[in-house]
């Protein structure tokens, strides 16, 4: 097995080497400070040009992609909102068959599957899980702004504890009616499927560079792989659009997002807070107002829930997991 | 001498179900990629192809998908890369995996699905009925019922043909009644490949297909500034299909010996008739013999079999059923509270005659759901009411049930009933 060290993949070494060229360019009409639309950019960027997309509906699907104004220099097509898992494999099935018998030319295609944090993180899973267990080369980014971004800002399984959406108003006898605690998935899919070799997290913002080249590094690894993004979301979130980097940049520093990547089952930690330490939630919750109806006793309990997964999990961040087998 | 006298048409002749001729059918057409996943009775196409493919009779991607809706959306996608697809569903997994089947057609992706019939669940019910694949009757799909095993495997070939036709581009679900075909045995001529292949071209999906080398959006956000458009050109398609079948079936028949007198349905015994039933799949067989045993009696009765659901042979219908004094429609099927409470297939062939000046009475038979069998003594009794329907008496009600237990249908006894 490849060892995280020796994986050798096209890193690129700096902010100045990074590519000039642009697959996901003008045309799209995301909102001011959209950091999903940074993560279309950044993953097509660090693909490249050899790259089939598909893209379930979402809001980089309907913010992204009106016709005849296509951001996409990539090809690209539309997907069902459970359907990142299976339009991977289909894509992906489907050149393999046609390079072996001989009807399109032998060569690399980066097969991209893109979905949020509702088609990917709750309808989709199924599919995403099928697609992990497939023998193909491809890649589905999940693009978690924790909501549904564009019918409105709607909780899904991905949004935070106590977080106001339109489906969960704080009220006069209810004050967190998101009571649903964020699930894993990126950790999720890394334990329920041992074959896959590649799973990781990022924030488009920070690290700086860091997605692009988990992005190359899932492509190089080859088979099925997954990552999972932290997209800041200014609309869904309500603060000011010229502080999503910030929201992110303090998102993984609060470590309520743990960052990490996990190559042929080693786990290593992108910011690890063990040596860098852990920002209280609160700093990262306060400039939020979907936050903003929580009182302390919420706080504090976002803050245990979130010490616990760093303190407290066997795997850190990845797996809510303690004890197993103890020498006898 | 013609030309499938001077071609070697068939390679073999074998005993096979339904599902094995269809999955015959399937090697034959060389088809790229399959995703399969277990629901009865349209799954045994997929035993056999696995085990096609496992042992080097077929170069395909096999896949076995964790749901209906993925097994669709995988196929869909293969085919937007140009790959030839095929996936298969019955009963509610169809219903399941129904949004994807949407947007397929949506799409224009000339995929080929067998719907191996079955009730819709609850209460569970393994047997055949036609509402699965008529669900989609609406939605841009072309739509076939095969009647018997050769039937099935020559209308994957013409399936693919029509579907992949740059003037059609729709896909296709050939129909199978659950059990009754999907699951019995015929003797079946398997096509050579070598004349399979002088009939069904490579799949080309020209310039639209997805690759880097034609970097296209497929499916973009369009709203109320496009959809209309789309939906006309869906409809032209539509349309266009009609003749692209029967061009089809043209040189099936010039390939493979006279097979097919017409594309749309089959008469039988119609010439000189007063009354015909109208059915879809099966339900041909007893109503054949009824024909025969009504005849010995000098009863004047035929039997049209109705192949293409979708696009609807409106036309020729029309025509057809013009020359008779009464048309008995057959459903096994169920429209719970349309026009007359009739089935389906009523309404498709009612709405047919209604532009002719004078028109065969019309009677509506509701049965065979859920499975249950359709005896020749069934079929002769709907052949005895539209008999007498032609001849003026009896003409109402106009839709009966067939079949159904009455008194158990009633199920609460008559002092609690509301």
């Amino acid at each position: 097995m490849t060892q995280t060290s020796d994986l050798a993949f096209d890193r690129i070494a700096g902010v100045r080497k990074t590519p000039l060229e642009e697959f996901y360019a003008s045309g799209h009409r995301t909102c001011q400070g959209c950091e999903s639309a940074l993560v279309m950019r950044q993953f097509a960027k660090a693909s490249g040009p050899r790259t089939v997309v598909t893209g379930s509906t979402g809001c980089m699907y309907v913010a992204n992609t009106s016709y005849m104004t296509t951001p996409w220099v990539v090809p690209w097509m539309h997907t069902q909102l459970g359907a990142a898992g299976p339009s991977a494999i289909g894509m992906a099935a489907g050149l393999r068959a046609l390079m072996r018998k001989g009807r399109i030319a032998q060569e690399r295609i980066n097969v991209i599957s893109f979905c949020g944090d509702l088609g990917g993180g709750d309808m989709g899973l199924s599919g995403i899980s099928g697609a992990l267990q497939s023998p193909y080369d491809l890649l589905i980014i999940l693009y978690d702004n924790e909501s549904a971004a564009n019918t409105d800002i709607q909780a899904t399984g991905l949004t935070t504890y106590g977080a106001q959406t339109t489906f969960t108003p704080p009220g006069k006898v209810h004050r967190v009616m998101q009571r649903r605690w964020k699930k894993n998935v990126a950790g999720m899919l890394a334990v329920g499927h041992p074959t896959c070799r590649y799973v990781a997290t990022a924030c488009s913002a920070y690290p700086p560079l860091d997605f692009l080249n988990k992005v190359r590094k899932a492509l190089a690894v080859g088979g099925p792989t997954f990552i999972h993004t932290f997209d800041p979301c200014p609309k869904g979130w309500d603060y000011h659009p010229s502080y999503s980097h910030e929201l992110g940049e303090l998102g993984i520093k609060c470590g309520i997002f743990p960052l990490y990547e996990i190559v042929d089952g080693r786990v290593s930690y992108t910011y690890d807070p063990k040596k860098k330490g852990r920002i209280p939630v609160r700093e990262y919750l306060e400039k939020q107002g979907r936050f903003a109806h929580l009182i302390d006793e919420d706080v504090a309990y976002i803050q245990r829930r979130v010490d616990a997964m760093w303190e407290e999990w066997e795997i850190p961040g990845v797996a809510p997991l303690k004890g197993g087998l103890r020498p006898a | 001498m013609t030309l499938a006298e001077k071609t070697i048409a068939y390679e073999r002749e074998e005993l096979l179900t339904g599902c094995q001729a269809v999955a015959q059918a399937v090697r034959l057409a060389d088809v790229d990629v399959i995703a399969a996943y277990p629901i009865r009775p349209y799954t045994e196409v997929m035993d056999n192809l696995s085990r096609i493919i496992a042992d080097g009779q077929l170069d395909a991607e096999y896949i076995v998908a964790d749901s209906e809706h993925s097994q669709f959306e995988i196929v869909k996608h293969a085919s937007s890369v140009g790959a030839r697809a095929f996936a298969g569903s019955s009963g509610t997994g169809w219903m399941y995996g129904f949004e994807a089947l949407v947007v397929t057609a949506t799409d224009r992706l000339p995929v080929l699905f067998l719907v191996g019939n079955r009730a819709l669940d609850d209460p569970g019910a393994f047997g055949v009925e036609h509402n699965d694949a008529l669900a989609i009757r609406d939605m841009g799909w072309l739509l076939c019922w095969a009647t018997t095993a050769q039937e099935a495997l020559e209308h994957v070939l013409i399936g693919y043909r029509v579907a992949e036709d740059p003037r059609v581009r729709m896909p296709m679900a050939l129909a199978l009644d659950g059990a009754f075909l999907t699951h019995s045995q015929h003797m079946v001529r398997v096509p050579a490949a070598e004349t399979v292949r002088r009939f069904l071209p490579p799949f080309d999906l020209g310039d639209r297909r997805l690759h880097p080398d034609n970097p296209i959006s497929i499916a973009p956000q369009v709203n109320e500034d496009w959809v209309m458009e789309l939906r006309r050109q869906n409809w032209e398609a539509a349309r266009r299909a009609r003749r692209v079948i029967e061009q089809a079936y043209r040189e099936f028949n010039e390939l493979f010996g006279e097979r097919y007198g017409t594309p749309f349905f089959d008469e039988y015994m119609t010439d000189d008739a007063e009354v015909v039933l109208v059915g879809l799949g099966t339900v041909a067989m007893p109503a054949r013999t009824a024909v025969r045993r009504l005849r010995e009696h000098g009863h004047r009765v035929g039997y049209v079999n109705l192949r293409w659901f979708r696009p609807f042979p409106g036309p020729e219908v029309r025509a057809s059923l013009a020359r008779f004094r009464a048309v008995g429609v057959i459903d096994r099927d169920f429209a719970h509270g349309s026009p007359d409470d009739g089935g389906v297939l009523l309404h498709e062939v009612r709405s047919c005659l209604y532009p002719l000046p004078e028109r065969p009475q019309v009677l509506n038979f509701l049965t065979g759901l859920g499975g249950r069998d359709i005896s020749i003594d069934d079929v002769t009794s709907m052949y005895e009411q539209t008999l007498a329907a032609g001849r003026g008496r009896a003409l109402e009600p106009a839709v009966r049930w067939i079949g159904v237990r009455e008194e158990a249908a009633r199920g609460v006894p008559e002092e609690r009933r509301p």
